[in-house]
């Protein structure tokens, strides 16, 4: 075959291309752990494969999962992906910490080229296959029974947001195997990231990874702002919303005007690499300003996209387990709308250094350090709501707590660098790092993990082990400080982010303690997992198939759990903020509806994974200029979409009758069942029937 | 909410029953949602080119010398003609539920469409081969192929899809799903034209004026 043969059939693959071949060639440590990388990837994909064909899980995994439309299911889905990614995610992150707690005055174990694509798949896979993927994932879980709806708006286009975004990890994870991931940090800046500087394929797996999940992101917000103003329950008024469904909204918001600057950003760096032309090129006209200001016009927003959901998640946790309605209840709102409002007016803090001049860095300075106002007002409407509550400490509640001090410590830091001269000074250093991660790890990570603790019980019928639990909890906790106050020592003492190597003895201390923070961090992950599997063998123990294991307050414990794939026989009449909370209080609660209708459900669909599939293998072949597979791929995605609009046969009724025996035999047992009392709620008398408290 | 102001202004969907109003309205909702986050990718683009214009001209030639007015201005007619058409087709679809004058129309939409595609192609083809302008030739011309050449994608985007509803009128008469879905399409093939006026006075326009 000769060379024009081989590139017209498989683009730029070759054998270089595996990370076994290259450690086998040239077995350097660092070779050696991309290697192990690439074999942990293919040998977890066999494993899965295997454990699927031995207990003949591929019927169920296709039938009742991947082409369910189900947004229950979608959402759990969601979450599988995140964990995952969080999983390696938080791996590179040690690897990151152990480099360079080791490289001061020395190479380290990995080549700075290997550390380059640890720190950008580290920040990549966190934000856009961890954090979106986990609050998009609890948001499609919890919204539509919150606000008493069967299913989102659009059922489908749910499920092809799903598919974008795991067609985008997927590809991420090939890059492990297949040749090489980007090295230009996750906000990929030209024009380093240009063709120029960076001709392998590791910027164009970023761009495609990067440019599928936003996709994923504009719809999925569209979906939710749908299904948030057009499918509400009778009576649940905007201001009857639980909290949780107005960050929801919000992120939503963010979503719909947000990601499309970042999906125009990299579409236009990849007609540069791949065509061209100038958009961002360091010559002939291109202008690299535009990147920056086209990405954090994304990047900004973004931040309140991950951080929105987690305040709601906060607001749901505290107000439940403190026993009281949730303190400023309208204030809280007010307060998401406006940061909603401001995240858009303070993008240009992230390049303060540009050179835009000093009286547009103070307009946008003084926007920045506005932020903080509304935040403030939520930190406060939360200790009220604690205020004389009787609060349970279970682990939810735990994370909520720490996310409380922990985020104020990172709030205050970033008015700090909302100063234009201090941000001068401190620009790109460790004090940066120090301090988003002081914001997203208790603003976005804790509030998720605290939010699965909350809503486990409602999606699985069993609650997750307490004590598993707060051992992760306090890995968690100590682990974040010890890993994350050195680097704002570090980041003042003068070390710049993303540095594979040091010359500064003094920094030593600082990073062995930081090091051991992140041995920690990982510790509470392996708890966190260990904690799963506990539950799950332990699930009759701690079973609360009733629904209400919590004494909770809104819509969504109004039913079993798990709850039917329609979630409610008669759609509820709301009357209150709170509603169920009062429903209990009133005895209106666990009323058999008067009469039981046929309830329309959307049948499941293959085309939705067939698109990801496809939307992944455009990806792969894109970033590998396999163009016949383009080709096909691309058209594939069209022709599935154009099939699928001529289909008739897309609802599926379940019979009054079924709906009638399944909801009378779950009444049946609320009746029988005894009520537990709030403060025996981890106990194994806790069925999911809570005390009427006075 | 009462119940009439729920419905779509722009359709009749006959004897069916509130269910599929209520359905139609969140359908069409939704759609509009889509259109503000589509309207996003032009406003960036449109931005990127007030900039690109000024200071992306590197040695290239800039707007005053490569717009002439001709061209664009047939095109625009050709789309606002097309606005007409379509503006007549729903006509026929809400008040006269008559088929053959909706696909009439219909059908004249998309061939106003389709020229207005070819004459940028032409104009496009013109550029790199007789100007010498390719858009890998300044900053400048890298976003205004990317500003028109994304407007003339959504053009023949929006004319394929009229293609298959075409064929599902033709399938499956009109039935609520399809009504739905011409309503949808001509919203969308409105704001293109609005989109393609803020090109033509922002690009064309002042480009010359310049």
């Amino acid at each position: 075959m000769n060379d024009e043969m081989t590139y017209w059939l498989l683009g730029r693959l070759d054998w270089q291309a595996l990370p076994f071949l290259r450690a086998w060639n040239h077995p350097a440590l660092s070779e050696l752990i991309a290697a192990a990388a690439g074999g942990l990837v293919v040998l977890g994909a066999l494993a899965v494969a295997v454990l699927l064909t031995v207990y003949r899980g591929w019927g169920p995994l296709w039938r009742d999962w991947l082409t369910s439309l189900d947004h229950k299911k979608i959402g759990i889905m969601y979450i599988v992906i995140a964990g995952i990614m969080l999983a390696r995610a938080v791996v590179e992150a040690a690897l990151i910490r152990l480099q360079q707690a080791l490289a001061v005055n020395d190479a380290g174990i990995v080549t700075a080229e290997h550390f380059g694509e640890l720190f950008s798949t580290h920040g990549t896979i966190m934000i856009f296959f961890m954090a979106m993927p986990f609050l998009t994932g609890v948001i499609n879980y919890v919204m539509p029974l919150q606000i008493g709806a069967r299913d989102m708006s659009f059922p489908w286009m749910n499920a092809i947001s799903l598919m974008l975004t795991a067609a985008g990890a997927g590809l991420v994870m090939i890059s492990l195997v297949v040749g090489k991931f980007s090295t230009g940090g996750w906000t990929g800046y030209p024009p380093y990231t240009g063709i120029e500087f960076s001709p392998g394929v590791g910027v164009d797996y970023w761009i495609w990874a990067v440019t599928l999940s936003s996709l994923g992101s504009t719809l999925t917000g569209i979906n939710f702002a749908t299904t948030l103003y057009k499918n509400r329950a009778p009576g649940m008024e905007l201001f009857r919303l639980p909290l949780f469904c107005w960050t929801a909204l919000c992120t939503s918001i963010l979503m719909i005007f947000a990601m499309v600057p970042l999906t125009v950003a990299t579409l236009m760096l990849a007609l540069d690499r791949y065509a061209g032309f100038h958009f961002f090129t360091a010559g002939s006209g291109g202008n690299m300003m535009n990147y920056a200001n086209l990405f954090w016009l994304f990047g900004h927003p973004e931040v309140y996209i991950l951080i929105l959901p987690a305040f709601g998640i906060y607001s749901e946790v505290i107000a439940t387990f403190s026993g009281k309605t949730l303190y400023g209840y309208r204030s809280l709102v007010y307060a998401t709308m406006v940061i909603a409002v401001l995240s858009f007016t303070v993008w240009l803090h992230h390049f303060f250094t540009m050179g835009q001049g000093a009286n547009l860095n103070a307009v946008f300075g003084v926007a920045t350090m506005a932020i903080g106002v509304p935040t403030g007002v939520k930190v406060y409407d939360w200790l009220l709501t604690m205020y004389r509550g009787r609060i349970r400490l279970t682990t939810g509640m735990l994370f909520s707590v720490a996310f409380l001090v922990t985020f104020v410590i990172g709030g205050l830091t970033g008015v700090i660098l909302a100063n234009p001269p201090v941000d001068f000074a401190v620009h790109n250093s460790l004090f940066l790092v120090a301090h988003f991660h002081n914001m997203l790890i208790p603003g976005l990570l804790f509030g998720m993990i605290a939010g699965v603790q909350f809503w486990f019980p409602k999606a699985f019928g069993f609650r997750l082990d307490e004590r598993w639990g707060k051992a992760a909890f306090w890995c968690w906790f100590g682990g974040f400080y010890l890993a994350f106050m050195p680097l704002y020592a570090l980041g003042l003492m003068g070390a710049m982010r993303r540095s594979s190597q040091w010359f500064e003895p003094q920094y030593v201390p600082y990073l062995l303690t930081a090091l051991a923070g992140a041995a920690l961090i990982l510790a509470g992950l392996a708890c966190l997992f260990i904690q799963l599997w506990v539950s799950v063998r332990n699930r009759d123990r701690l079973a609360a198939p009733l629904g209400d294991p919590w004494d909770g307050r809104g819509l969504e414990w109004s039913v079993s759990s798990p709850p039917p794939e329609y979630n409610f026989a008669m759609l509820p009449q709301v009357r209150s903020h709170d509603d169920f909370w009062e429903a209990k209080q009133d005895g209106r609660a666990y009323r058999e509806p008067k009469r039981y209708e046929d309830i329309e459900m959307p049948r499941n669909s293959a085309t939705a994974p067939l698109i990801g599939l496809a939307a992944a293998a455009f990806g792969f072949a894109i970033t590998w200029q396999i163009w016949w597979l383009v080709a096909l791929s691309f058209t594939g995605i069209w022709v599935i979409v154009i099939v699928r609009s001529f289909q008739q046969d897309i609802a599926r009724v379940i019979p009054a009758r079924e709906v009638a025996a399944k909801e009378r035999a779950w009444l049946a047992e609320v009746e029988s069942a005894r009520p537990v009392d709030r403060f025996a709620e981890t106990t194994r008398q806790n069925r999911g029937l809570a005390e009427v408290s006075p | 909410m009462s119940h009439s102001n729920r419905l779509h202004g722009g359709l009749n969907l006959g004897q069916a029953h509130a269910e599929t109003h209520r359905q139609a309205e969140t359908m069409v909702f939704g759609f509009w949602i889509f259109l503000m986050s589509d309207l996003v990718l032009f406003a960036v683009i449109l931005a990127t080119y007030a900039d690109a214009s000024v200071h992306g001209l590197a040695d290239g030639p800039g707007p005053a010398e490569l717009f002439e007015l001709r061209n664009p201005f047939i095109e625009t007619l050709l789309l606002l003609a097309s606005s007409v058409t379509f503006g007549m087709a729903a006509l026929h679809l809400k008040y006269q539920d008559d088929r053959r004058g909706l696909v009439l129309w219909m059908l004249a939409t998309g061939a106003l469409g389709l020229v207005f595609v070819a004459m940028e192609g032409w104009d496009f083809y013109s550029l790199v081969v007789h100007d010498d302008a390719p858009p890998q030739r300044s900053g400048f011309l890298s976003v205004f192929f990317l500003l028109v050449g994304m407007h003339g994608l959504h053009v023949i985007a929006a004319t394929v899809w009229m293609l298959v509803l075409l064929i599902q009128i033709g399938r499956f008469g009109l039935m609520p799903d399809v009504k739905l879905r011409i309503l949808r399409l001509s919203i969308f093939w409105h704001m293109l034209d609005v989109v393609w006026v803020a090109i033509f006075t922002f690009v064309y326009l002042s480009g010359v004026a310049r």
